[in-house]
């Protein structure tokens, strides 16, 4: 089973992608659809979702509480849409498991565990051992953000 | 000043750290020059045609003698002994070694100082007006919202992957000196109906390849409201900004497409969702962050008296006088000037600065300006806060060596970007047309009869010599493998911002000096008692200048 960094630890990943061009009604347990399918599901409770760039937050925002994954993919490391997705869907309320999957670097991490994600799939990364701690590569930062919802500016001493 | 506490020292230090390792990753081969590519850039890092360039942050152009006497050092130690004044009030160094640079970092960290986000598709330096606080004709003081927003955008996790790279100017005063049409967003402190001070924001102004005038996002905004509105508005540009090509990325291109007031729309449906929550900024951050610009210890001075003692200097010393003429400003403060130090002298290249002279210039700021220092956009820079009594022994200083010419605003401070001698996305070289052209029209009874022109230089598209904006640009371009330079007239960074027009075909390096002769020469056959250039272009237009430029020979 392939393994992703959850909520600070390496563990194995139980879901698989589905082939965006399967029906979506026949496809099983732990399994991540893409935006199209799922939003033709009649049924959405308990169904992953995983959104491209390009592929903004908005149509989830009413089923949040039903969704126990989404996944947002970036294809290259520099498209910094996904940031926005994230920190989106988190101030929306989302609560499941927000994953960043595909090609970004370890020098992200940090990054994208401000703006709510709490699972990264790394596709390039060749281990995640040396990768995990990089997620605090800072104690300290000034902005308002998912993990520290009050600027610095409201905390400093 | 602003002055660090143990969490700004903090965030600083983690980010040496954290670039150290990412330039021993690079240098072990486990990082590709693609992936490192974003990293180094936002650590200010450029790979240039003949080395690297490092480019540090100077936070509103505001310095100290601490800072500067440090940045000598480091060029001693690290590069050649001088540095470089940049268009966006930074400071770079034209030679260091990438495997030292996380030194350098280190070595900045220990004064306050750093190179974070420099460069790179992110939130860049936020430049101010550099006579903020000082200057006579302002509403208030714009250096802590500029704290308030460097603080903002520093590491913004959001905001790191941008389309494009994203600069912010504030502007505080009536005159603007801070170009804010010209940046992806403007804000311009301004009064409502009741008197209330807020921001204007603009946003989609930008050089580059494609020049746009910014446009009224927002007419006033209560300044508690800022980040939050920032925050929208960078959030509809990541989202929406065009990825596909980098020549249409800026936000300049995103407010066209969409026109300014869809765009609006879409800002403010984001800002309804953040409006008003924790990032709102307090009566006491912003309290906090104007504590740190308060005025130095000013003297109580007479000011008839000491007008009239600097009256008296002047006629004894015509020299003197036409540098407290040229490169001096009014103070708001009774008895005080503000000065520029020139760095436009004939023979460097505009903007550079030596270890020596660094050095010097702290000790002058030590002595004479409360040990404050500012950098400006026009490359120069400023000592904000001088006794009219002690102008006459700091000119004797600054000429001594070699920073007290008094050409400010006149034709030979040219605005200038490194070009091709340093610059590998160059088209053309721009230092050596500046030095001819400067070199060509050293006569001060010259420049001061052409009054106050802006000439800017850049050596490509990236504009990053404003020549668009300047009342006369020049442009490099690439024919055939050939360097030449394309002449715009017409430009202003004012509030009547204007980009200015092509003249017409381009010339070879070696025409230059000739070419900006007849521009001249046509603008005083067709000025009109006290026009200034600008006025001329814009009362006869362009053909004027054309005809003559272009006339053959007979
Ligand atoms: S304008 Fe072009 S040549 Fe000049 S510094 Fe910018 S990128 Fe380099």
């Amino acid at each position: 089973m392939p393994k992703l960094i959850k909520r600070g630890q390496i563990v194995d990943d139980p879901w698989q992608r589905v082939d965006p061009d399967a029906n979506a009604n026949a496809t099983g347990e732990h399994q991540i659809l893409s935006l199209e399918q799922w939003l033709q599901l009649p049924e959405k409770s308990g169904r992953a979702v995983q959104l491209e760039p390009g592929q903004a937050p908005s149509p989830l925002f009413e089923h949040l509480d039903q969704i126990p994954l989404v996944a947002v993919y970036f294809p290259v490391f520099t498209d910094g849409r996904g940031f926005s997705y994230g920190r989106e869907l988190r101030e929306h309320g989302y609560k499941g498991e927000l994953r960043a999957s595909g090609h970004f670097l370890r020098e992200q991490l940090s990054y994208l565990h401000r703006c709510g994600f709490d699972a990264f799939l790394m596709e390039d990364e060749p281990s995640l051992e040396e990768a995990l701690p990089r997620l605090a590569d800072f104690s300290e930062y000034y902005q308002a953000s998912i993990d520290q919802p009050l600027p610095l500016f409201r905390r400093r001493g | 000043m602003y002055v660090y506490d143990e969490y700004d020292q903090a965030i600083v230090d983690q980010r040496v750290n954290q670039f150290r390792g990412q330039t021993a990753r690079f240098l072990a081969g486990q990082l590709s020059d693609a992936e490192f590519l974003p990293l180094r850039l936002q650590n200010g890092l450029y790979i240039q045609r003949l080395a690297p360039m490092l480019r540090i942050a100077v936070p509103y152009g505001l310095l100290n003698s601490t800072k500067l006497r440090k940045l000598a050092e480091i060029t001693r130690v690290f590069d050649k002994g001088y540095a470089h004044v940049s268009t966006r009030q930074n400071i770079q160094l034209n030679w260091p070694r990438l495997e030292e640079v996380p030194d350098i970092l280190a070595e900045l960290a220990t004064v306050q100082m750093h190179a974070i986000q420099t460069s790179g598709n992110c939130i860049r330096n936020t430049t101010t007006d550099q006579y903020a606080g000082v200057a006579t004709d302002e509403l208030e003081d714009p250096r802590p919202y500029c704290e308030i927003i460097r603080q903002w955008s520093t590491l913004h996790p959001e905001f790191a992957f941008l389309p494009r790279k994203f600069k912010i100017a504030v502007c505080g005063s009536r005159e603007d000196r801070a170009a804010i049409y010209a940046h992806d967003i403007g804000i311009e402190l301004v009064a409502n109906a009741s008197g209330e001070i807020g921001c204007r924001i603009l946003a989609g102004g930008g050089l580059g390849r494609t020049p746009v005038i910014g446009s009224v996002v927002c007419d006033w905004l209560d300044k508690k409201h800022l980040l939050t509105y920032l925050e929208a508005i960078l959030r509809v540009y990541n989202q929406n900004g065009r990825r596909d090509n980098k020549f249409k990325a800026r936000i300049k291109i995103l407010v066209k497409a969409m026109g300014v007031d869809a765009f609006r729309e879409a800002v403010e449906q984001e800002w309804a969702a953040i409006k008003d929550g924790p990032a709102t900024l307090t009566e006491e951050e912003i309290a906090r962050a104007k504590s740190f610009f308060t005025d130095p210890a000013y003297l109580t001075l007479d000011d008839t008296a000491a007008r009239a003692g600097l009256a008296q200097q002047l006629g004894a010393e015509p020299i003197f006088g036409n540098w407290v003429r040229r490169n001096t400003v009014e103070h708001r403060v009774p008895g005080y000037r503000i000065v520029n130090i020139s760095l436009k002298a004939t023979g460097f290249a505009p903007g550079d600065i030596t270890d020596r002279q660094l050095e010097l210039v702290a000790d002058l700021a030590d002595r004479y300006a409360f040990g404050e220092v500012r950098s400006t956009h026009q490359q120069n820079l400023v000592l904000a806060d001088v006794q009219m009594d002690q102008l006459y022994p700091l000119w004797q200083e600054l000429q001594a060596a070699g920073l007290a010419t008094p050409n400010l605003g006149y034709l030979t401070d040219i605005i200038c970007c490194p070009g091709g001698d340093y610059c590998s996305l160059a088209n053309a070289k721009s230092i050596p047309v500046a030095e001819a052209i400067q070199a060509r029209f050293e006569d001060l009874d010259y420049l001061y009869d052409l009054g106050p022109i802006e000439l800017n230089i850049s050596g490509c598209m990236n504009a990053c010599g404003h020549h668009h904006i300047g009342h006369i640009g020049i442009l490099g371009v690439d024919k055939k493998g050939q360097e030449f330079y394309q002449v715009s007239l017409g430009g202003s960074q004012a509030k009547d911002a204007s980009i200015g027009k092509i003249l017409g075909p381009s010339f070879s390096q070696s025409a230059m000096p000739d070419v900006i002769d007849r521009i001249l020469g046509t603008y005083l056959d067709l000025r009109q008692e006290e026009e200034v250039f600008l006025d001329t272009y814009r009362r006869v237009g362009i053909e004027p200048f054309k005809e003559r430029v272009y006339a053959k020979a007979d």
